[in-house]
């Protein structure tokens, strides 16, 4: 419920197999860029370099990296986390220049394996283009806060975009990490 | 968001620039805003769900369970609550879209107000941004609430006192009168991200976190003004208050019919909205086969709302 799905994408979901995903290396289908965000877990978020924003998480211990610059390298197979291209984007679209802008990261992901968009198998395809907003805040009582938005857009199984939502809350340390593999089965 | 919400960040290297700008919007709001209830699509739309007694992922307290579990949906059959509205949190967990207009100064055309239209069943939602202060504590409280708003880092943070006690989700886990809720919205383009933080000293241990997404649309919501509510004979007489004896809610296990999930993570506490209460349900639960009901499909999920 809530998947705008075609036709094509409940012939995939009705035959969804966790049993199969298992047996033939997929275990990782609902941990795709698509629907990782949402999935209980934490982030570890580090710069790999000066362009590159390296996001690791510890349930099913997937790897994503933020290209800046407008260079995004591209990997020569699909992968589950596909290749990511990030910028910062101010609010306004125009404004006293003298004035710091407030911004978000926007993240644009691409060539993607195919995964799930739910555990259950509500698919999206390879063609699928995933468009991310990260938008973080602090609250009075030291608090700090990242909030995700994802809109999944795949012409192949979904009617029109998918848009999921996500809450972070920073931690002072890394108490909690617990780096554990994908599995279709929980 | 879906059942166990909280994430967290470990070592985050994001920094944003923060300004902070008075009272007039640096963002325009107005528009029709459609919303998008992919990740809650079981809890906020109409139909068969939230399931009874499904709390998981909310930071009940004792006092909060034991209001949850002695309500009963009939509830909304008493004569006088068949046409009441729900709190400004129903914007978080209803399943409508938003109408946003502004009321400007007419000296200079600054927004003093956003409003946020009402439904059918919820009261619209007027955000002050004159700088007006909040009602004396002893002020009576309103279904909507008294709401004040600030911009900060071009988002519009909404800051809500004074309403009613209501629900929190809509299979009756209870809000507070007590209950407060600093909303921010978030404007990306055409995509609008509404976060809200609820406190409620009466029946929460800690902060709860609701997120909801929109799209702008060029089409008005969906009822842009709700039909006139009429009351009617709902089965429930003067005077009777339907409800569950403590300790005898008889809904206790449908969560685990449903879903395999344990009826102990259906009875909520702060601790299964974070990651690792996932874990302490490994050896528990069994994933159903498929999809074991309200499953969706091609047509199924109406962009309408």
């Amino acid at each position: 419920m809530g998947i705008p799905m075609t036709p094509a994408s409940k012939q995939v979901a009705d035959a969804w197999d966790p049993a199969k995903d298992e047996a033939t290396g997929k275990q990782c289908k609902s941990y795709g860029a698509a629907l990782i965000m949402t999935v209980p877990e934490r982030l570890h978020i580090t710069w790999q370099d000066d362009n590159t924003l390296k996001m690791e998480t510890d349930t099913g211990m997937q790897t994503r990296l933020f290209h800046f610059g407008g260079t995004t390298p591209r990997e020569s197979k699909p992968t589950w986390q596909g290749d990511s291209s990030a910028a910062w984007v101010s609010r306004q679209s125009s404004g006293n220049a003298a004035r710091p802008k407030a911004r978000y990261l926007r993240v644009t992901t691409t060539h993607m394996l195919p995964g799930y968009l739910r555990k259950n198998g509500g698919p999206y395809s390879e063609n699928a283009v995933l468009t991310e907003y990260y938008d973080m805040f602090h609250e009075p009582d030291g608090e700090t806060w990242m909030i995700v938005t994802t809109v999944v857009d795949d012409p192949v199984y979904l009617d029109y975009p998918l848009t999921l939502s996500a809450e972070f809350r920073k931690q002072p340390d890394a108490s909690g990490w617990d780096p554990t593999p994908c599995s279709a089965k929980w | 968001m879906t059942r166990a919400k909280y994430h967290t960040i470990i070592g985050t290297l994001f920094c944003i620039i923060a300004t902070s700008f008075p009272l007039y919007a640096q963002i325009d709001l107005v528009g029709s805003w459609s919303a998008r209830n992919s990740s809650d699509a079981l809890s906020n739309m109409p139909g068969p769900e939230p399931l009874p007694v499904d709390f998981l992922g909310l930071p009940l307290n004792d006092s909060g369970l034991a209001g949850a579990l002695i309500h009963s949906p009939s509830q909304l059959s008493m004569p006088d609550r068949v046409c009441a509205f729900y709190s400004p949190i129903y914007m978080l967990i209803g399943p409508f879209s938003l109408r946003i207009t502004n009321e400007t100064e007419p000296r200079n055309g600054g927004t003093v107000a956003w409003v946020i239209g009402g439904w059918e069943d919820m009261a619209p939602i007027t955000i002050w941004m004159d700088g007006r202060p909040h009602p004396s504590k002893n002020a009576p409280h309103e279904m909507a609430g008294f709401t004040t708003g600030v911009w900060e880092d071009d988002v519009l943070i909404a800051y809500t006192t004074h309403m009613r006690a209501g629900i929190i989700r809509r299979n009756g886990a209870p809000s507070s009168d007590q209950t407060t809720m600093k909303t921010r919205f978030f404007r990306h383009g055409n995509q609008l991200t509404v976060t809200a933080r609820i406190e409620d000293p009466i029946y929460l241990t800690e902060p709860y976190y609701l997120t909801r997404t929109f799209e702008l649309s060029v089409r008005p919501p969906f009822p842009a003004v709700g039909q006139p509510c009429i009351q009617g004979d709902e089965g429930v007489r003067e005077g009777e208050v339907p409800h569950f004896i403590p300790g005898e809610n008889p809904f206790l296990n449908e969560v685990t019919k449903a879903y395999n999930i344990p009826a102990e993570a259906a009875l909520g506490g702060a601790e299964t909205m974070y990651p690792e209460y996932r874990k302490k349900l490994k050896d528990k639960y069994v994933i159903p086969d498929k999809c074991p009901r309200v499953c969706g499909g091609p047509g199924r999920f109406p962009r309408l709302f």
